[in-house]
């Protein structure tokens, strides 16, 4: 037995690992970058169905994913409040791209990593910002916290904290809709790491065999929190469909058009066959997988090359080429989303905690349960 | 009233449940074609067809974390598990998601499931076939646990189960599935959750237990009438939540009570109880207050050892004469 041979991976992602790419010196990237892009859609936003209002209305939406985390971040750093605070700060355009081609009625599930997911399903920034602040006039009524963002009634079912966890809800989700006959898709995202837990197995095997309406979509963002993906998981992620014999597709999310491209495709496929697809995103998260990171896992010259690819930088490009907004009308976004964060982070400031008495609230559906003392 | 099967009592529950209310429906593995593993499930696959009585692969995590998001998006499932020792697979789902899901989302959902299979040991299965997982369950805030003991208690606290509108564990026993007893055949005959019953009456010492182990305290009881104690049988049926004013007030009556559970001993239903008993009847013990339960050690196979492991009929006789100072 070699050496190098123990407790490396295998295959691929040993050759690359084993295999220095560059110098190796200082400042020097010793390994290939976190994620391959595939190919973005070369069609134009016409060509998709895209309507110059959508478009910005999408990318206001990125805008204010991105400054509402930023903001949030400087208010945690200010120690408003505390917990886990995982930013989705890159990955902007797979929440965007994906409830722009979704029907509003369609249910997505995530995990902690949600708050964009909440901001795209009808949490006001205000809401949000009370969750993390763990006011009551939160999301989840401030019981919930970063990780639990919510709005039930919009059918964004939550964001959860135990990897892979939440994969199996989903698979319930889309049971229940296809029980009751609902033209209805579930969209359950996770991250890279929740693709080497079995719960995300089990229900692949389940969701195949039974015809679930259903999407598992991983935002590979290129680390389980500072694994790398070729570290943590063998092969590619998206072979993992192969074993159920089931619908799989690479997808560029760094682009929104691409994203929105593939996930409507899908969409309407899983609505006229009932069978379920697993979806690898990649992407590209800027910020470390919380905020106790001090990201020794990767390197400077990586995380430039993907903000040079920016999602948000990107879309703009696109608005401004082709003559659907002004430089001006761009400004005036910034500064309306500028002032909607700001708003929030005042509201959850001087938006009361929760009484004593929602302490016991939450627990049990009867009036009055049982607590055991 | 009729006389039915343990098993036959959870049918009916189940099957005027699923008549009732189209939402639910029950799945796991062997539910439906091979008709239950333990039979319980016996021909309700004809009567609802595939959709409704459905068979899982062995992947208990799975099948019981797609249960609690089908709770959560407006059905009401009943999952079997072939024993609760295989829930542990599954243990994620029931601790982490089930319970807790509608406290952390600030009450926006609901889960109304119920999780249901035998429990504890039910002869030589060996270390990991015999687990009594109760007091476990208990432990977590958001889970109802019941252990009824006879067919009537039986299908009525199923039929409350499966009407409950949060997460309820309801555990059987494999040894149990045979056992005969009266049974309201009524639809609408619900038992609460939560309540104990005062299965016999007596003066001397309140015996305390649930589940199986019920039967050996029945004999014991039996044996010290033939020497002059009698002993007041208290049936928790519901291990959590836990119903105190019962036992208090049997204790009251008899001023010793010995706690059999057929469970570790360590942080069980037994050291709860007893804890609970200090704290609120403190001046009406006249004894400390006993537990019989399984030592600390896994379940042996060997039959002279099982025997040894499990708790006997002497073994809760001798626990009532040591709080009656007698031996």
């Amino acid at each position: 037995m070699t050496k190098e041979a123990i407790f490396t991976p295998v295959g691929k992602a040993a050759e690359e690992l084993a295999t220095p790419k560059k110098s190796g010196k200082k400042g020097d990237s010793l390994y290939e970058k976190a994620v391959d892009l595939p190919e973005p859609t070369t069609a134009a936003p016409a060509k998709l169905g895209l309507k110059k209002g959508q478009l910005l209305e999408m990318f206001e939406s990125m805008v204010l994913q991105r400054r509402f985390e930023e903001r949030a971040m400087q208010m945690y750093q200010k120690g408003k409040f505390g917990g886990f605070l995982h930013l989705y700060i890159g990955q902007e355009a797979v929440s965007t791209g994906t409830t722009a081609a979704l029907k509003d009625d369609d249910d997505i599930i995530t995990a902690y990593r949600d708050h964009g997911w909440g901001l795209v399903r009808g949490v006001s920034a205000r809401q949000g910002m009370a969750e993390l602040f763990g006011k009551a006039t939160g999301c989840s009524k401030g019981k919930g916290g970063s990780m639990h963002f919510a709005n039930v009634e919009k059918h964004f079912w939550g964001g959860y904290g135990i990897v892979g966890g939440h994969i199996p809800l989903g698979g319930g989700l889309a049971f229940a809709n296809k029980y009751k006959g609902l033209d209805r898709l579930t969209t359950c995202f996770m991250g890279d790491g929740a693709v080497d837990q079995g719960a995300l197995h089990e229900t692949m095997n389940m969701a195949q065999l039974w015809k679930l309406p259903i999407m598992f979509i991983v935002e590979n963002n290129g680390y389980a929190m500072g694994t790398a993906t070729r570290r943590h998981s063998t092969g590619e992620l998206w072979e993992r469909a192969l074993g159920y014999g089931m619908k799989h597709r690479v997808v560029n999310g760094m682009d929104v058009l691409s994203v929105y491209e593939a996930m409507k495709e899908m969409a309407t496929d899983v609505r006229k066959d009932s069978m379920p697809w697993f979806v690898e995103i990649r992407t590209y998260r800027y910020r470390g997988h919380s905020m106790s990171d001090p990201q020794k896992y990767r390197d400077k010259e990586e995380m430039e090359e993907f903000q040079s690819l920016d999602p948000i930088e990107r879309l703009k490009t696109v608005l401004l080429d082709k003559k659907m907004a002004t430089q001006k009308a761009i400004d005036a976004i910034y500064e309306k989303v500028e002032e909607e964060v700001m708003d929030a982070v005042e509201f959850a400031d001087n938006s009361p905690f929760p009484e004593d008495s929602a302490l016991y609230e939450d627990m049990y559906s009867e009036p009055n349960p049982v607590f055991h003392r | 009233m009729a006389e039915l099967q343990f098993r036959e009592a959870l049918r009916q529950a189940i099957d005027e449940e699923m008549a009732r209310d189209e939402n639910v429906f029950i799945m796991g593995e062997e539910v439906s074609e091979y008709n239950g593993a333990y039979k319980v499930t016996e021909g309700l696959l004809e009567t609802y067809g595939f959709k409704r009585v459905i068979d899982t692969p062995i992947a208990e995590l799975g099948f019981a974390g797609i249960g609690v998001g089908a709770a959560m998006n407006g059905l009401r499932p009943i999952i079997e598990f072939m024993t609760f020792n295989f829930a542990v697979l599954a243990a994620d789902q029931i601790i982490n998601h089930a319970s807790k899901v509608k406290y952390m989302l600030g009450g926006q959902v609901s889960v109304p499931i119920v999780f249901r299979g035998p429990n504890a040991s039910a002869g030589q299965l060996g270390a990991t076939h015999s687990v009594a997982y109760e007091s476990m369950y208990a432990h977590f805030p958001g889970i109802k646990v019941i252990h009824p003991s006879e067919p009537g208690d039986a299908k009525g606290l199923l039929k409350s189960a499966i009407r409950d509108n949060d997460t309820v564990l309801f555990m059987e026993s494999e040894q149990m599935y045979g056992l005969k007893g009266e049974v309201n055949e009524d639809p609408e005959h619900l038992i609460p959750i939560g309540k104990a019953a005062v299965k016999r009456e007596g003066s001397d010492v309140t015996l305390v237990t649930h589940g199986k182990i019920y039967h050996t305290v029945v004999k014991a009881a039996a044996e010290l009438a033939k020497e002059g104690i009698e002993a007041e049988i208290v049936d928790l049926r519901t291990v959590k939540p836990l119903d105190m004013d019962t036992v208090i007030a049997s204790v009251k009556k008899t001023h010793r009570c010995v706690v059999v559970d057929e469970a570790h001993p360590f942080a069980g239903t037994a050291a709860e109880v007893g804890y609970l008993l200090q704290r609120d009847a403190f001046d009406d013990l006249d004894a400390p207050v006993v537990r019989v339960t399984l030592p600390d050690v896994s379940a042996p196979f060997s039959k002279p050892l099982f025997d040894a492991w499990f708790p006997s009929v002497k073994d809760v006789v001798d626990g009532a004469k040591q709080v009656y100072y007698k031996s």
